[in-house]
């Protein structure tokens, strides 16, 4: 019965238990609406049909509402309300009330990415990773402007707000994959600032969290751009920290113009300033436009990018430019090894 | 009782007299009138130009979401399109619509007045709302407007976008509301007909009543707050803005204070419509004269205790949300009162099913199921999860698009041969608004499957799994949209060439029709006395006698 109206009603799984208590008070009130609006309308259907005019001249009694007929009418549609109050209120006071041995994430959102630290563990861009089925608290907070974060799996949403710190618990009992959204309009990307939520089981958590060797290297042969690996060249350390950054949210690396420039044929081009100042796309430039992106906006663009001054690190900064500096002509050639830098890995 | 208990109608018969129509032809007898009914008929012009315009950006957002990423615009124009969007139809279309259109047209014609209190104030009332409209619209389109019509802080502080033009353009329609509302308060407190009592005006005049309170009381506060936007965005006062330590979430609290009580500046005035509708097209007394005039005021002053049920996830605390939550659940039984009332209007009633009840028809469906889709959401738990999606977009749609626009056309057809002495085509009408109908519903319901799925509002680009019911909305917004075209051209036709409808078409016993269609210049040839109550459609009262 529940699987049949989650799947009627297009809600997505049920990650948690209590995504599945909100989804049975969901049928109930739902329900309710559905059958009210539908007896309204075939009753006023009914009397239109019923009563409809004879003659231009119909005169009509006078019908009257009695007391007797309203109060029951009024105290029971209140009823039902309070009813639904009661249930929903109670739901929303367990939703907001931690347990004591949950699991603490910080979570930082920004313009237009989620940032995920955990007190053990690495940190991680857009992917939340979680035990199944043991509470876990965010304790999240904003650096620019209100974001929402949003699991509909887990039929869960809380506001992340600059200035201050909100909170958001759950205990996700099935492994698996979900989706997370921002919920709150935060300019221009806002329906790119998703992420994922993944719930893993006890043993694949403990093999994550353990951060042991064999599982990063698992990973790191798996999606070799997914890690900022000491090991490799500039240029792809500086490719996997675009990915990892979300710098392809806004920009390309194969010529297509999207909210910011393009990286393919940036390097040492001549590029036109909405001031008219022309200025010659260097390293300089494109490190000022990294840590001071209003400085210089290119014309045609809007002054949208928020800065990452404090964000990259150094050796971050250096191997994003050495990887632009590869797109200047031509697909980027793996020949061009350069020296490895001292770099550590904590985004 | 006797016939001349109430004064004779001046049918056409005899020679035809001067209307407010008619009577003078100028240009400037239009732009400088001080008489309410040409205020009216300027207000609705103007507003339906609005409600063009922002139906234009709205087809244009439902077909960029044809796919799931560009279609035809890119994410900053949608941004923009939607705030748009929501701006002309809230603040120029849906606020002034039926109360500064119908109320101005209706609302002394009602009581017996000749006018209202303050014409000249009535006239400026216009051109405020107009030079506001001029502002936004200008603002919004040079200065690329991207907040969303909620303006939230910190981001409408941090956009380079034009901010502060469009809020003084906001502040400016303010003002025009609030003199709307005043003069209406005055009118019916003071202006009413010898022996009209508070508890025999017609059931419009209340809910207009229960307006203006709203429009007084709550539009200084969306002043105030607009202001202190334009001050942090201009100035850098920083009171919204953590980075200058002040509380984005204080401006949430001062913005629903407004704006929650808007929605029923919105939908009010559309019950009022509905009210009067139900009454002469079913020629029968309403079940409950007094729940719905009372519950018209119990809205009006429960609706100002609301707000907090925007906020439960924006860090509200538990007791609050808890408190808000329930205050929501009592106004919802004030507009249930109402629904029930009218369908018991219907019963043992002699109902003509002309355009105007099909569209009371629509109005009963769509807004019980927007209405308790509201209660819904206020329901704290269910919320958490709804809040900020689709779900809500469709809520909010039922209630401002199938019950206030519903109303507004309901009413629209029922006075349009009192404003016009015409009448339009029956078969198109009733044709347009099955097809208006069917249309808003293939396009919002959709949308509260797409919040079920999860899906936020004001998102550009969606993953594509949401795609096949956004594609169902968007063919929804086409047939809507031909509806309300097909609409306007009949009524413009029937403005220009439509048969003559004579003074009192639809037999109504309500005080409006006891006058010329279109009226005179004074409203009435002589001073009006209503003896009778208007919704008397018994054999020995009321309309029997000019039958």
């Amino acid at each position: 019965m529940n699987e049949f109206l989650r799947r009627l009603l297009f809600l997505p799984p049920q990650a948690s238990a209590m995504a599945a208590s909100v989804d049975a008070l969901h049928y109930f009130v739902i329900g309710v609406t559905m059958f009210a609006s539908a007896l309204v309308g075939a009753v006023a259907w009914a009397f239109i049909v019923r009563y409809r005019r004879r003659t231009h001249v119909d005169q009509t009694v006078r019908v009257h509402a009695t007391l007797a007929f309203e109060i029951p009418m009024i105290v029971g549609i209140l009823s039902l309300f309070i009813l639904w109050w009661v249930i929903g209120f109670r739901q929303f006071v367990r939703m907001e009330t931690p347990p004591a041995n949950a699991l603490d994430v910080y979570v930082m959102a920004k313009q237009w990415m989620w940032k995920f630290s955990y007190s053990e563990g690495p940190s991680a861009v857009e992917r939340l990773t979680v035990p199944a089925g043991r509470p876990v608290r965010l304790i999240m907070t904003s650096r620019d402007v209100i974001h929402s974060f949003y699991v509909p799996a887990l039929r869960m949403k809380q506001d992340v707000i600059p200035g201050r710190y909100t909170t958001m618990w759950f205990n996700a009992d099935k492994p698996g994959t979900y989706p997370i959204y921002c919920a709150e309009y935060c300019g221009v990307s806002h329906s790119r600032m998703r992420g994922e939520l993944v719930v893993l089981s006890d043993e694949d958590y403990d093999a994550w969290l353990g951060g042991s060797e064999a599982q990063a290297v698992a990973e790191r042969t798996a999606h070799p751009e997914a890690s900022f690996d000491t090991n490799t060249d500039l240029p792809s350390r500086g490719r996997a920290v675009a990915v990892r950054r979300a710098c392809f949210a806004c920009h390309t690396d194969d010529g297509q113009r999207h909210i910011g420039p393009t990286w393919r044929g940036l390097y040492m081009s001549r590029v036109t300033l909405t001031d008219g100042r022309i200025m010659t796309a260097d390293e300089a430039y494109l490190t000022k436009s990294m840590m001071e992106p209003r400085a210089d906006i290119v014309a045609g663009y809007k002054p949208i990018m928020p800065t990452y001054h404090g964000i990259l690190e150094e050796p971050e900064t250096a191997a994003l430019v050495e990887f632009i500096k590869t797109l200047r002509d031509g697909p980027p050639d793996p020949s061009v090894a350069l020296p490895n830098v001292e770099a550590k890995a904590e985004p | 009782m006797s016939a001349t208990s109430r004064p004779p109608i001046p049918f056409v018969s005899g020679p035809p007299k001067p209307t407010y129509a008619n009577d003078e032809y100028s240009i400037r007898s239009w732009v400088l009138t001080t008489d309410h009914k040409r205020v009216g008929i300027l207000f609705l012009v103007t507003t339906t130009l609005m409600l063009a315009l922002g139906g234009t950006f709205a087809m244009i957002l439902r077909l960029e979401h044809l796919t799931p990423d560009r279609t035809i615009v890119d994410a900053l124009a949608y941004n923009r399109l939607f705030t748009l969007h929501g701006i002309v139809m809230v603040f120029l279309f849906l606020i002034p619509s039926i109360p500064a259109a119908f109320g101005n047209f209706l609302v002394p014609i009602m009581i017996g007045a000749k006018d209202v209190a303050f014409p000249r104030l009535n006239i400026a009332s216009y051109y405020i709302y107009l030079l506001g409209a001029i502002v936004l619209l200008i603002a919004m389109q040079a200065g690329g407007l991207d907040t969303g019509w909620t303006f939230y802080t910190p981001y409408s502080v941090q956009t380079p976008a034009a901010v502060v033009p469009s809020l003084i353009g906001v502040f400016i329609v303010g003002w025009s509301s609030i003199l709307t509302g005043l003069n209406f308060i005055v009118t019916i407190h003071t202006m009413r007909a010898k022996g009209l009592g508070w508890m025999r005006m017609p059931l419009f005049v209340w809910s207009i009543y229960g307006t203006s309170i709203i429009q007084v009381l709550a539009t200084p506060v969306l002043g105030l707050t607009v202001a202190l936007v334009a001050l942090d965005h201009g100035l850098k006062w920083g009171l919204f803005d953590p980075a200058r330590g002040g509380d984005p979430v204080l401006f949430q609290h001062l913005f629903w204070f407004y704006s929650h009580p808007a929605v029923y500046i919105m939908i009010l005035p559309g019950m009022g419509v509905i009210s009067e509708v139900v009454c002469t097209f079913c020629r029968k007394n309403p079940l409950s004269y007094k729940a719905i005039a009372y519950s018209s005021l119990g809205i009006a002053f429960v609706g100002f205790l609301t707000w907090g049920h925007h906020m439960f996830v924006a860090g509200l605390s538990t007791f609050d949300a808890g408190a808000f939550g329930i205050l929501s659940m009592l106004v919802a039984v004030f507009s249930a009162i109402k629904v029930f009332t009218w369908v018991g209007t219907m019963y043992r009633g002699s109902i003509a099913f002309k355009t105007p009840l099909l569209y009371v028809f629509a109005f009963l469906f769509l807004f019980v199921f927007g209405g308790m889709t509201g209660v819904a959401v206020a329901t704290t738990s269910l919320d958490v999860h709804w809040h900020d999606t689709y779900f809500v977009v469709a809520h909010f749609h039922f209630i401002m698009v199938g019950g206030s626009m519903t109303a507004f056309l309901a009413g629209l057809h029922y006075w349009f041969p009192k404003m016009t002495g015409k009448l339009y085509s029956e078969r198109w009408g009733l044709l347009s608004a099955s097809l208006v109908t069917a249309g808003f519903f293939v396009t919002f319901f959709p949308q509260f499957l797409l919040g079920n799925a999860g899906m936020p509002r004001r998102y550009y680009d969606y993953p594509p799994e949401y795609q096949t019911l956004h594609v169902i909305s968007t063919v929804g917004s086409w047939v809507l949209a031909l509806g309300l075209t097909i609409t306007l051209t009949y009524l413009l036709w029937a403005l220009k060439s439509g048969k003559r409808s004579g003074d009192n078409p639809w037999h109504s016993a309500s005080y409006e029709w006891m006058t010329r269609s279109p009226p005179p210049k004074h409203n009435f040839d002589e001073e009006p006395v209503f003896p009778t109550d208007p919704y008397d459609y018994t054999e020995t009262g009321g309309i029997a006698h000019h039958e």
